[in-house]
């Protein structure tokens, strides 16, 4: 399978800080792909790099098996939708259309048309009177109508209320569907993504901590509760996540390919919310939870 | 035509769901033979899930034999689910129901029957799939 992502030991630097390190992907095409992260972990870095906002200070980045905008073709190929889906306040629906026409050699008019109407929007309508949720899919119709391979989406829902929310997913998800393309997305909420993803990137402090298909992680994933003992002492190919003791008990969140066995444990199956809150407590924990003694 | 819901809380798989909700309306007879289920793109549209889910529930159901994609045209039902005759049924809702009693005149709340019911099955199912 193709990758439209690759990334080999990417990192960026601003001024003494890291704001994404060592970060090595590969996405296959033809899928959804969630990045989340808390706010401030790179996400934003790591898509700017991927659509060539930024250049990397370290290590390399392909998307569509070329360097990001390296040329108007490639260009051309990559959509992208800014966080908080930015539109031109003082242009109306119309002008946002005429705009992308001139600007896009591949643009689709009748696309774009045809989900300005689907959508109820006003041509005449300027883009600062509609609401959030308008805006964000004025913004998509233009990243759609562009007919890009990828599209690459920073936050796009964060700031819009549940309904709009949803109608957005919804019609990303359409188009997914009409136009058979690979989509980035990123949020901090692992709820907005669960649905819609099939491919997860978890980025926390400026690292990818783990990255695969959804269906896999939640597969080799295992929540074991029982009697309290050294997680440590676990057997080998089960890589604990997160830990939490009682006096008595024992709670992991446990990587292993193959299925856990010892009796001891009772394994249940893990949502995705949990295995991304797994992860986080993780780093929380290296920095500041020296001992295991102190988390009880 | 049936409309698909999810349950965001139910810790099954959204896939499986689906899956479920098909085999479920052939039962009750709300689908039946030659009837189409919703396209991918409607299912994506109002639940906002990923197609590939959809494709996934489809493709499952294909190999059951309980339904055929026919290219350009959609995904039909194929055939009924004769596991529910009210011959078959009716036995087995009696042996329940002795059992049921049985379980109470213990001493069981509903509580703990339903639990002691959700385990046996749940471990009898596994048993089936690690021997498949």
């Amino acid at each position: 399978m193709t990758a439209v992502l690759e990334a080999h030991g990417l990192g960026r630097r601003y001024r003494r800080r890291w704001a994404l390190s060592d970060c090595t992907l590969k996405i296959p095409a033809g899928q959804v792909v969630g990045l989340v992260g808390p706010n401030g972990a790179g996400k934003t870095t790591l898509l700017h790099l991927a659509v060539g906002l930024l250049q990397p200070t370290a290590g390399t980045i392909e998307v569509l098996g070329d360097r990001p905008a390296a040329s108007p073709a490639q260009l051309a190929r990559v959509g992208f939708v800014a966080q908080d889906t930015p539109t031109y306040s003082g242009l109306t629906v119309a002008d946002h259309l005429r705009l992308g026409a001139h600007l896009n050699p591949g643009w689709d008019a009748r696309t774009a048309s045809d989900r300005i109407e689907r959508l109820g929007l006003d041509p005449r309508q300027r883009a600062g009177k509609l609401s959030g949720g308008q805006r964000a899919q004025l913004a998509l119709t233009l990243a759609l109508a562009k007919k890009p391979g990828l599209l690459i989406l920073d936050e796009p829902v964060a700031s819009l209320d549940p309904l709009a929310r949803r109608e957005f997913l919804q019609s990303l998800m359409e188009a997914v569907v009409d136009q058979g393309l690979s989509v980035v997305l990123s949020s901090h909420l692992v709820a907005d993504l669960e649905r819609a993803c099939d491919y997860l990137i978890v980025l926390i402090d400026s690292r990818v901590q783990i990255s695969g298909e959804v269906d896999h992680l939640l597969g080799t994933h295992h929540l074991l509760t029982g009697p309290r003992r050294d997680p440590a002492r676990l057997p080998e190919g089960q890589q604990v996540i997160s830990a939490s003791h009682t006096d008595r008990q024992t709670t992991l969140t446990v990587r292993s390919e193959g299925p856990i066995h010892d009796p001891a444990w009772v394994v249940s199956k893990i949502g995705l919310e949990d295995l991304v809150l797994a992860y986080m407590s993780r780093t929380v924990g290296a920095e500041r939870r020296p001992a295991l003694e102190v988390q009880r | 035509m049936i409309e698909f819901h999810l349950d965001a809380h139910s810790g099954v798989a959204p896939y499986l769901q689906l899956i479920h909700q098909v085999r479920q309306a052939l039962r009750l007879d709300l689908l039946s033979e030659g009837d189409q289920l919703p396209t991918v793109k409607d299912v994506v549209g109002r639940l906002a899930i990923n197609p590939n889910t959809v494709l996934k529930a489809y493709r499952e159901l294909e190999y059951e034999g309980l339904v055929a994609a026919r290219p350009g045209l959609g995904t039909f039902v194929t055939r009924t689910l004769g596991d529910g005759s009210p011959a078959t049924i009716a036995p087995l809702r009696r042996e329940l129901q002795r059992w049921l009693a049985k379980a109470r005149r213990t001493g069981l709340d509903d509580e703990s029957i339903e639990a002691l019911m959700l385990t046996t099955f749940r471990s009898a199912t596994e048993g089936e799939e690690n021997i498949a």
